[in-house]
């Protein structure tokens, strides 16, 4: 399976995606913003950092970049991609998916590990997951997923919500909420579920010795879901 | 020609930056502070001398860059 991350000027988790995907046996290559064509790939990643440093809002300026023409005619014919965190934030951004990422509610750049719970695996992604929870880690300042009430309505009648914020048990609730999204979301699909954006960071947890290994389970279900 | 260009966020979308403002200036004694929402402000010099055609232009960047209509409006001042 081949796979392209992208690199934005800010962009600064590129390379463990890269360690990652190279890990669990993608053929990745990295990919400048300022290339106007993407080589053929199954999978694009947009990766975690503070794009053009976050200016104006998360995501804005790199929704707008040369590449970004070629990741909106991928995701149109159907092509997998995947952002995360800063990611997910352009991806919003761009209009691929839904809504926006706020400031935390709380004002405070949150870093730490959390558990998700997997609501739907009707899709590339998910499907025949092992686990229907994760423990993945998160490091964001503008994480408060934000959308309108007729929006939260679509992303729930047409099973959009991929990942919410929960314990380690499954429960989701405030206590569970780092950041204030609205129900504990944590990422989200559009509507063919091939576009997929989410807060957490899989990449960082694909080691048993030094985080966890459920990114490696999130890594290898792309895989074996694509043979 | 330059035109100006406040954006905020939308009634009912939380601002926890203006909120925590809000806080300090009533702990501050500014008492009678009720609501603080935080907002930007930008300054855009068009070549252009047409008044209304420099204004639709700004009107099109607002909209596709400038201000996310999901949480924000704009006001061209």
């Amino acid at each position: 399976m081949k796979s392209s991350v992208i690199i934005f000027p800010g962009s600064n988790c590129d390379r463990d995606m890269d360690v990652a995907l190279k890990k669990f046996g993608f053929k990745n290559q990295m990919v400048w913003h300022n290339d106007q064509s993407i080589p053929k790939s199954d999978l694009i990643v947009l990766p975690g950092g503070f794009s053009y440093g976050d200016y104006l809002r998360c995501g804005s300026i790199a929704s707008k970049s040369k590449i970004i023409k070629s990741v909106i005619d991928f995701a149109n014919s159907g092509g997998l991609v995947l952002g995360i965190c800063n990611g997910f934030q352009i991806l919003t951004e761009t209009g691929l998916l839904n809504g926006i990422l706020q400031q935390n509610k709380f004002l405070n750049f949150i870093c730490s590990n959390i558990f998700v719970k997997v609501k739907d695996k009707q899709n590339k992604y998910f499907k025949d997951l092992k686990k229907n929870v994760l423990e993945l880690h998160i490091a964001h300042n503008e994480g408060n997923y934000f959308c309108s009430d007729d929006e939260l309505k679509s992303l729930e009648d047409n099973n959009q919500i991929a990942v919410t914020y929960c314990g380690e048990d499954g429960t989701e609730n405030e206590t569970t909420n780092p950041n204030g999204a609205i129900k504990n979301i944590a990422g989200i699909f559009n509507k063919n579920k091939n576009v997929l954006g989410m807060m957490p960071h899989p990449e960082r947890m694909i080691d048993k010795y030094l985080s966890g290994e459920d990114g490696s389970l999130f890594f290898k279900n792309i895989l074996d879901n694509f043979k | 020609m330059k035109i100006k260009v406040i954006v905020t966020l939308k009634n009912g979308v939380l601002d926890p930056q203006g909120k925590a403002i809000l806080q300090t200036l009533n702990g501050m004694n500014f008492r009678n502070v009720e609501d603080v929402r935080q907002g930007k402000y930008f300054e855009i010099e068009v070549k252009e001398k047409d008044e209304k055609k420099a204004k639709s232009l700004v009107d099109d960047m607002c909209k596709k860059l400038l201000a996310n209509l999901v949480i924000e409006d704009y006001k061209i001042v």
